[in-house]
């Protein structure tokens, strides 16, 4: 039986979220969570595997978060993950990438042998795109990111990275982790059988205690990483509006913008 | 000496990308105010230039791995070597491009020899009384800079997008080329890597772009790109798009702008058409100069805008390309080493 792991992340609906005019800063009340828009890419990926090999895989789905990251499990589970882990424990608050990665490779250890692992490429609140291959690292094994394209077979997987300058087709044998872009597939919606059964199913939680991590490898204490600052930049831009007659006027102005400190002409 | 800024370099098709020349600048000011020196590092099989313009740009030392497993991007055996070489030599501080290279290969470091990794960084500079390592980068959408120290671990590393510090002047310098020889182990990898395909030719990354012209769903229908054409192709442009536009096939994947497309920071960067929410906002605001086109007075775009035009689309952008072909002195010339097709 191939065992495929997903690990997504809660994060807030960035769709609802608006920004303040006066600071230019989110405002995020009011606004829910959803799972990060490219771990659902990476669960349909894995949905489809499943699909392609008749059921003869399983899939698990990861978070770590805090409790209520349930509900994004219960979703996962609605699309198509058969099992769902919550990593949660007050000592992995404030975890960096770094620290994130360690709690999800020693519970990736700890709840199975996985063939593939299936991450997002980056999530939209952190927005570092570390985590996956980190974990990846930690756990020894080959990591494919930017996958635009998965073909799969018996032992290996043939991957499309999509980069700067054109695509790369790499195949890697199993064990592997792959970080995912939407331009991979469509996401389904969930099925009501999918629903009621997600209702029902059983999330295994896991804190601190059940995981080989020392404690000053934990949470805040162990991210090798230190936000000391947060500022937010003023706006420098003094926006010149040009509407009706003034259009021409504006026009020319940019044009000879662009003719001297653009092009240096 | 102190213990050296190592800058790993970004070599695609056997060409040093400028960001490597970026990153060897900003890495001897950091090295400057350390005492300590700039270890630069280049993997590759064949290469355009001369690993000694290295020198020029800020180097102390260029440490030359030349292999045939380095012809195509293996990020595995990247990451091998690079976590062998950080080990040997001991850096302080590792500096590398935030680009799919960069942003696979160094997470993989940090998993590996456990350290810190900033992701992205817009800044950094070193803090006087502790010699730390200042990396800024910007957070939630761009509305926030977080600046970020990794205070115990070694060492420090940063991704930096391209284009963010400037290539600094030539100067005429020298220093010492070392090689590096691969032995089997780094070389182990279960990735087999199959096939390389560029962008077609005249499809060009458009992060490489100084003037980024781009399109909203205000376009209203797939020709009204053409019209974006003709103004980037004044300019010598590339072509940025809005992700409804991607959605509705008017263009491909690789132009969209913004938190699922990419990040890109012109020198210029037209929005039109564009309302300007929070994701499309996320990849292009830190453009230098930035112009809009909508005809919606109240559109969020305005307000990240230099020159924020009011009124159609369809009006307004025909007036401009005429106004530039008229007012230009000479077909703009492709910088040197801005695209390396
Ligand atoms: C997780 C997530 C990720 C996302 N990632 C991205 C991303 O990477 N990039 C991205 O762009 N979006 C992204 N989006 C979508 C984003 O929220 C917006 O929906 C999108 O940017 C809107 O595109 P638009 O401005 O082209 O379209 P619209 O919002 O429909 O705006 C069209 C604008 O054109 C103007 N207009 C219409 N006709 C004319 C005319 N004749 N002349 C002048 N102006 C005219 C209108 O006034 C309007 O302001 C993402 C959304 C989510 C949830
Ligand atoms: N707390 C978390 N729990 C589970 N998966 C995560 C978590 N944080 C990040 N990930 C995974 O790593 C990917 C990249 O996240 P990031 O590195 O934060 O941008 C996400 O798309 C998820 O697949």
């Amino acid at each position: 039986m191939m065992k495929i792991a997903v690990l997504i992340k809660q994060v807030p609906d960035t769709d609802d979220v608006k920004l303040d005019p006066e600071t230019g800063t989110m405002i995020r009340e009011g606004s829910g969570t959803i799972i990060n828009p490219l771990d659902l890419n990476a669960i349909e990926a894995a949905v489809q595997i499943k699909r392609h090999r008749k059921d003869d895989c399983e899939i698990t789905v990861l978070t770590m978060g805090p409790p209520n990251a349930q509900f994004a499990l219960r979703e996962a589970l609605a699309l198509g993950g058969d099992e769902a882990v919550l990593l949660t424990d007050r000592k992995f608050a404030g975890a960096d990438s770094w620290a994130t990665a360690k709690v999800l490779a020693e519970a990736l250890k700890k709840s199975g042998k996985y063939d593939l692992v299936l991450a997002g490429e980056k999530a939209t609140d952190g927005e570092t795109g570390q985590v996956g291959p980190e974990v990846a690292a930690m756990l020894s094994m080959p990591c494919a990111t930017y996958v635009s394209a998965i073909e799969h077979n018996e032992n290996n997987v043939v991957v499309t990275r999509t980069v700067e300058d054109g695509t790369e087709k790499q195949r890697i044998q199993f064990p592997c982790l792959i970080t995912v872009l939407s331009a991979l597939n469509n996401p389904s919606m969930p099925t009501l059988r999918g629903k009621m059964n997600s209702r029902r199913a059983n999330i295994v939680t896991m804190t601190s205690q059940d995981l080989d991590i020392k404690s000053e490898e934990l949470g805040l204490k162990g991210s090798p990483t230190r936000v000391v600052k947060v500022t937010t930049p003023q706006k420098t831009r003094k926006t010149k509006r040009y509407s009706g007659s003034q259009i021409e006027e504006g026009i020319r102005e940019l044009v000879e913008e662009i003719k001297t400190s653009v092009l240096n002409q | 000496m102190n213990p050296s800024v190592m800058v790993y370099t970004e070599i695609r098709n056997g060409s040093i990308h400028p960001v490597s020349y970026e990153l060897t600048g900003k890495a001897r000011e950091l090295a400057d105010k350390l005492n300590s020196e700039v270890v630069v590092v280049t993997l590759f099989n064949k290469l355009e230039e001369k690993v000694e313009d290295l020198f020029s740009f800020g180097a102390d030392r260029v440490i030359v791995s030349q292999d045939e497993c380095f012809r195509l991007f293996n990020q595995e055996i990247h990451t091998n070597v690079m976590s062998a070489l950080i080990l040997q030599e001991q850096p302080q501080i590792v500096l590398a491009p935030a680009t799919t290279g960069g942003r696979t290969v160094l997470p993989a470091v940090a998993g590996t020899i456990h350290t810190g990794l900033t992701a992205d960084c817009t800044g950094l500079d070193i803090e006087e009384e502790s010699d730390l390592l200042l990396q800024t980068r910007p957070a939630i959408g761009g509305n926030i800079m977080a600046t970020i120290k990794t205070p115990h671990h070694r060492p420090q590393m940063a991704t930096v997008r391209p284009k963010t510090f400037k290539i600094p002047e030539k100067r005429s310098a020298s220093g010492v080329v070392e090689p590096f020889y691969l032995n089997d182990d780094m070389k182990q990898t279960t990735i087999e890597i199959l096939d390389y395909q560029p962008l077609e030719a005249g499809a060009e990354n458009i992060q490489d772009k100084d003037i980024i012209v781009s399109g909203g769903k205000g376009l209203k229908r797939k020709e009204g790109f053409d019209l974006l054409k003709q103004l980037a192709d004044i300019l010598q442009g590339g072509i940025g798009a809005s992700r409804p536009t991607i959605e509705a096939k008017w263009m491909e994947y690789p132009h969209q702008v913004g938190l699922s497309g990419k990040v890109v920071s012109p020198k210029l960067y037209f929005a039109i058409g564009i309302s300007g929410a929070v994701q499309h906002i996320a990849g292009m605001e830190t453009s230098e100069i930035i112009v809009s086109v909508n005809k919606d007075p109240d559109a969020s775009i305005f307000q990240v805008s230099d020159y924020a035009f009011c009124g159609d689309l369809y009006d307004i952008v025909p007036k401009m390309i005429e106004q530039l072909k008229e007012k230009l002195a000479k077909p703009v010339s492709d910088k040197e080493g801005e695209s390396h097709v």
